[in-house]
């Protein structure tokens, strides 16, 4: 491995001056659950390693009365073992409790796994279906971007030179909201997803479907948002039937490639069936939503 | 850059023991343990963060230390399978493995032990699926888990296990 510094800034704009500094060889350092076997898998080669977990900003998880502010660095655990966030984000938990397992999770972020920027990222598809944000910081100021249009490719996101991700927004669910998300891998834990789904539907006072998120892991080169699958869902009821045929769209919506965790047809497959059973945990969380 | 980046100062507590040693900034806990103190105990297996035969506590949480630098480690509490024993016996989890045969190779029992004992302190009486649900991280290519699994229940099944005291 290359030998690197180690740098630890304490505010936002510190992180800014050093990654503008360093340009592409230097890299931020969360929980370093990917970067660190990046490093030593000589995928890429810095001179520094920017360990932002002394900036507040990125430690930071407050439920808002506008929603949920979680920093970017914030360990897993911290979202799981928050019973507030537990009680108002159960789709994000859902992601958070199956990143690797609990020694991944004391170090993991959900900042880090977007940026990332794997396919098969466990929480992008959660966030993508709160409709969430990432707020971004860089030598020309902050800005935002919303977590569906972050990932540009594989690996590949939409931060600029200096840039890194300070928070992720996720704002107040309606009334009525539920989200899930499910993945498919051979073993009970600690695996990498085969496919991924997750879904959130909105219901009106009379039960139905009066909005629809769905948002499909590890089936193209970024998460994929199936918004036509979503759409079927609109003033429908939240039946067995309305999500299958959501599942059978989301199936079109994907276009996975085959390689040593499944092939590109069974990921169709398990879109399809994910997309189906995601939504239907998500329809039970909406109606037991206030 | 082609000059050695400078070592980085590192002041933490290792098994209630206060340390300062210089590590190289791109050297793991797992280096830093094993080669600059000395503390073998802590194995490496995967060295990325799939197997947890190097797992460690820090400040109280489990961690797979070949995925922490040692860098990191300034200001906080490491804790290993060295601060384990007392000198009066072994910890009731460390006599349940020997007890139930809980091991066979060995280079996954430091992490195991390490990570059943964050558990056992947290919830004294796990249910077996939760055990096994904690012990996910730790994999063991001998004993094809249930002695562990055994293990574990049957050292939570002893007061005071997720103390740290030891037995008898």
């Amino acid at each position: 491995m290359h030998p690197f510094q180690y740098l630890a800034p304490t505010t936002v704009k510190e992180v800014v001056s050093t990654l503008s500094r360093y340009g592409d060889r230097a890299r931020c350092l969360a929980g370093g659950t990917d970067v660190l076997v990046q490093l030593r898998g000589g995928r890429f080669e810095i001179d520094a390693l920017v360990d932002v977990k002394g900036v507040p900003e990125l430690m930071e998880l407050r439920l808002g009365a506008d929603g949920l502010h979680l920093g970017a660095a914030v360990p897993c655990y911290r979202v799981y073992e928050s019973p507030r966030v537990a009680k108002a984000y159960p789709g994000i938990v859902d992601s958070a409790s199956i990143i690797g397992g609990i020694q991944i999770q004391s170090r993991a972020s959900i900042g880090g796994n977007l940026c990332n920027a794997s396919p098969s990222a466990d929480s992008i598809c959660s966030l993508i279906v709160h409709d969430a944000v990432a707020r971004i910081a860089g030598p020309r100021g902050n800005r935002e971007v919303e977590v569906a249009g972050f990932c540009v490719g594989p690996g590949k996101n939409v931060l600029r030179k200096g840039e890194f991700l300070v928070s992720i927004f996720v704002p107040k669910p309606a009334a009525r909201f539920g989200a899930a998300y499910k993945r498919f891998i051979p073993r009970n834990e600690m695996d990498i997803a085969v496919a991924g789904a997750g879904a959130s539907v909105t219901l009106n006072a009379k039960g139905k479907i009066v909005a629809a998120r769905i948002a499909l892991a590890a089936v193209g080169p970024t998460p994929i948002v199936a918004s036509r699958a979503a759409a079927s869902l609109l003033d429908r009821e939240p039946t067995p039937e309305a999500f299958a045929r959501a599942g059978d769209i989301a199936a079109l919506e994907t276009h996975p490639i085959d390689d040593m965790r499944g092939t590109a047809d069974y990921r169709v497959e398990l879109s399809r069936v994910l997309t189906r059973r995601t939504l239907a945990v998500a329809a039970e969380r909406a109606k037991g939503a206030k | 850059m082609t000059t050695q980046p400078k070592k980085a100062r590192v002041s933490t507590t290792v098994n209630g023991q206060p340390v300062d040693v210089l590590v190289a900034p791109y050297q793991s806990l797992l280096e830093m343990l094993r080669e600059v103190l000395g503390l073998t105990g802590t194995k490496e297996g995967c060295n990325d963060g799939n197997c947890g035969a190097c797992t460690v506590s820090l400040d109280g949480r489990i961690v797979d230390s070949c995925l922490v630098l040692g860098a990191e480690a300034d200001g906080k509490r490491v804790d290993t399978i060295e601060g384990m024993a007392r000198p009066e016996g072994l910890h009731p989890l460390q006599q349940a493995f020997l007890e139930e045969a809980a091991l066979q190779c060995g280079i996954c029992t430091p992490g195991f032990l390490v990570a059943a004992r964050a558990l056992l302190e947290r919830e004294p009486h796990p249910s077996e699926e939760r055990i096994r649900l904690w012990l996910a991280g730790n994999l063991c290519r001998c004993t094809g888990y249930d002695k562990i699994v055994g293990a574990v229940r049957k050292a939570a099944a002893l007061d005071g296990a997720g103390n740290g005291r030891a037995a008898g």
